[in-house]
């Protein structure tokens, strides 16, 4: 292989991260005004709709808690070596694990029947994370590929479910009922009423402090504990794991569940959280956008949160931005990522050689 | 006899929508063999089918012509397929990466353009006339209509498909032939499974995988324009539904060769086929199969086939391995 090419610590995590998200967004700003709009017009009422009012402040934050799940997700499979695409399908079967704890249980008392929900979610995402982690540990299938093929199985699984066993009969649509009021993850404006203070409704609710406790819990599991540090060790050598007693094996599975069970926070901020019930295509293409904030936030907790915080703007900023010139529709942001994507992930080499190149020559190591 | 004469008309009929259906699956899935076999892991099936299926129905639209659309298809096909070729050849990086790249830019940019050009909520106006490729009758169909078995299975099911219908198929023999018995074709085996072999022979590893890249961007294009111009009349939004991921596992179960990709491709067109006239209806014996399971069963034989626990699937070695040159 090539030498790595070496940096100084602070252009590794924030100069090299920083640039290839300005050149996503010159790249987005080039789409915008080959489409005949005025980029800079569009940046500002990004801005004032994401972060202008505390309405707009609200909607961001919710946003931005399901890419901090979807990204620490990525992130912690990453450390491992690993490439869960499979974001999707693991917060789907959490969804519908979610589902099935709250439409037997919904009747029972809050603190019963919330934490038997939540538990349901986290372990059917842990599970089906789990075994394409097993399918290559033990049966040498590659994770990529399976996650792929348990994307589609998940979302087939989700629509059978809906329109053959879980839907609600008296609805059109392919749902379930509604849960009862004490199987939801409280709006955080409720919350605030209830203390007196008074704040515009939105669907930001509990799952946004868990957002940031995840993230707290995935710095500790990742930096500070004997598991994480087995994680990073197999992710950068295996040889040198196996060297040190770790076993590579046993190491993508749990990293495959401890992602999985992260992918699970999606579920709890739609399903639990927003709709409180269950609908098709709850995940929405965020465990893709996951991709982009674990890759943007060098798969670093904090890096993690900047990124979704930035993520969660262009959703909100960019549902008012097209509601403003209907000619930017979402789909922008989609573009957005995928730029990111190519140019955090795929052209990575490209800016850190260029930033190498501009530093002042150090000692020959 | 009048059952008889029903049922073989149902074959016929399913027959051919199977062929239809698998048209997209042959191009993709031998765009991937074409990469794959070249050592570039090539997610980004999907979203190349799509932005050429998306350019096809614009150019179509705009110049009335099919054949142009073909083209334009093509040409965004092969520019995406470059994007990935320069990610994962010049600029060495994670071929997975860059796949999902471009399957988030393909979705995001189609959606985009489609809507800020028409606004129609990322459809494409309808196609019609020319603008579409026709039906074309095979030589002999209606004459040799007459004789058993072969005669309809000729004339129904194989001839009467519009153009990109027969490239796709004539793609699957030609790309036997390149691979399997060329000195271009060995170049290429030779660059994925041993690409230091090929460079310490003096032959560029990268100008080989360049080209390999965008012979798959070639053929998504053609999957693409058939999508959007000759089984839709115009392009819809994520119209490509997975179908790259499907070739993909097609490519798995062929072992990365073209004949069993072409069986694989039309046995997955089948399902496809048969769920789709299943839809609702009830076997005798009052059994009624869920679309779902149907569906499903590309994906489960995948998994099933890669986890080894019927036959194994051994991809070429060093795909997925950036090649770098040791100086």
């Amino acid at each position: 292989m090539s030498a790595p090419i070496e940096l100084p610590k602070w252009a590794d995590r924030v100069l090299v991260p920083a640039i290839a998200t300005i050149a996503s967004f010159l790249i987005a700003g080039l789409v915008v005004t080959a489409i005949g709009e005025n980029p800079l017009d569009a940046t500002r009422i990004l801005i004032e709709g994401s972060l202008g009012s505390s309405e707009g402040l609200g909607f961001t934050l919710y946003y931005a808690t399901d890419f901090i799940f979807t990204g620490l997700a990525v992130a912690v499979a990453f450390h491992a070596g690993l490439f869960n695409i499979g974001v999707e399908g693991q917060a789907t079967l959490a969804g519908i694990g979610a589902t099935l704890a709250c439409l037997r249980f919904d009747d029972q008392p809050t603190v019963i029947v919330l934490p038997i929900a939540i538990g349901a979610a986290v372990v059917s995402g842990a599970l089906y994370a789990f075994i394409p982690g097993y399918l290559q540990a033990r049966r040498g299938s590659h994770v990529v590929i399976t996650t792929i093929m348990f994307n589609f199985l998940a979302a087939i699984l989700l629509v059978y479910l809906l329109v053959n066993v879980i839907g609600n009969p008296k609805s059109m649509a392919p749902e379930t009922r509604s849960f009862g009021a004490n199987a939801h993850l409280a709006f955080i404006h409720d919350l605030a009423r209830a203390l007196g203070f008074n704040m515009p409704t939105t669907p930001l609710n509990l799952s946004f402090p868990l957002a940031l406790l995840a993230a707290f819990g995935t710095w500790l599991t990742v930096y500070r504990s004997r598991l994480g540090n087995a994680i990073r060790t197999v992710g950068a050598s295996p040889p040198a794991a196996v060297y040190a007693g770790i076993s590579p094996s046993r190491i993508t599975m749990l990293a495959m569940a401890l992602s999985g069970a992260l992918a699970a926070g999606l579920a709890l901020n739609e399903v639990l959280g927003v709709q409180q019930r269950l609908l098709p295509e709850f995940t929405s293409g965020y465990g893709f956008v996951g991709i982009a904030v674990a890759l943007m936030g060098r798969a670093h907790p904090v890096g993690i949160v900047l990124a979704a915080l930035l993520f969660g703007m262009l959703y909100q900023g960019g549902a008012e931005l097209s509601f403003d010139h209907p000619t930017i529709t979402r789909d922008m942001v989609t573009v957005i990522g995928g730029v990111l994507i190519l140019f955090a992930g795929a052209f990575d080499g490209l800016f850190r050689r260029g930033v190498a190149g501009l530093m002042p020559r150090r000692a020959a190591i | 006899m009048n059952a008889l004469a029903e049922t073989s008309t149902l074959i016929a009929v399913v027959l051919a929508s199977t062929l239809r259906l698998s048209v997209p699956l042959i191009a993709a899935c031998l765009a991937g063999l074409w990469s794959e076999r070249s050592g570039i892991v090539d997610i980004g099936l999907e979203g190349k089918m799509l932005i050429g299926a998306f350019a096809s129905a614009a150019a179509a639209f705009a110049s009335h012509s099919a054949w142009v659309g073909l083209v334009a298809g093509i040409v965004a096909s092969v520019a995406f397929a470059l994007l990935h070729g320069f990610a994962s050849i010049s600029q060495r990086g994670n071929q997975i990466v860059s796949g999902v790249a471009i399957n988030l830019l393909a979705a995001g940019l189609t959606a985009v353009i489609g809507n800020a050009w028409y606004g129609e909520g990322g459809r494409t106006p309808p196609l019609e006339g020319p603008a579409r490729f026709p039906d074309l009758v095979l030589p002999g169909a209606t004459a040799l209509k007459g004789v058993p078995i072969l005669g309809p299975l000729y004339a129904d099911v194989l001839s009467g498909h519009p153009v990109p219908v027969y490239l796709a198929l004539l793609a699957v023999p030609l790309t036997s032939f390149v691979i399997g018995r060329t000195r271009f074709g060995l170049r290429l085996r030779a660059v994925g499974n041993d690409p230091g072999a090929v460079d310490t022979a003096g032959i560029s590893v990268s100008s080989l995988r360049y080209r390999a890249v965008m012979i798959s961007g070639v053929l998504c294009g053609i999957g693409g324009t058939y999508l959007s111009v000759s089984q839709a009349a115009g392009f819809l939004p994520l119209m490509t539904a997975g179908k790259g991921f499907i070739a993909l596992t097609a490519l798995i179960f062929a072992h990365w060769r073209a004949w069993p990709a072409l069986g694989a491709c039309l046995l997955f067109g089948l399902l496809d086929a048969i769920s789709i006239r299943l839809q609702g209806a009830v076997l005798p014996g009052g059994i009624s199969v869920p679309v779902q399971a149907i569906q499903a069963l590309p994906y489960l034989a995948t998994i099933i086939l890669l986890a080894g626990f019927v036959g194994r699937a051994i991809p070429p070695r060093a795909s997925g391995v950036p090649y770098v040159k040791e100086r």
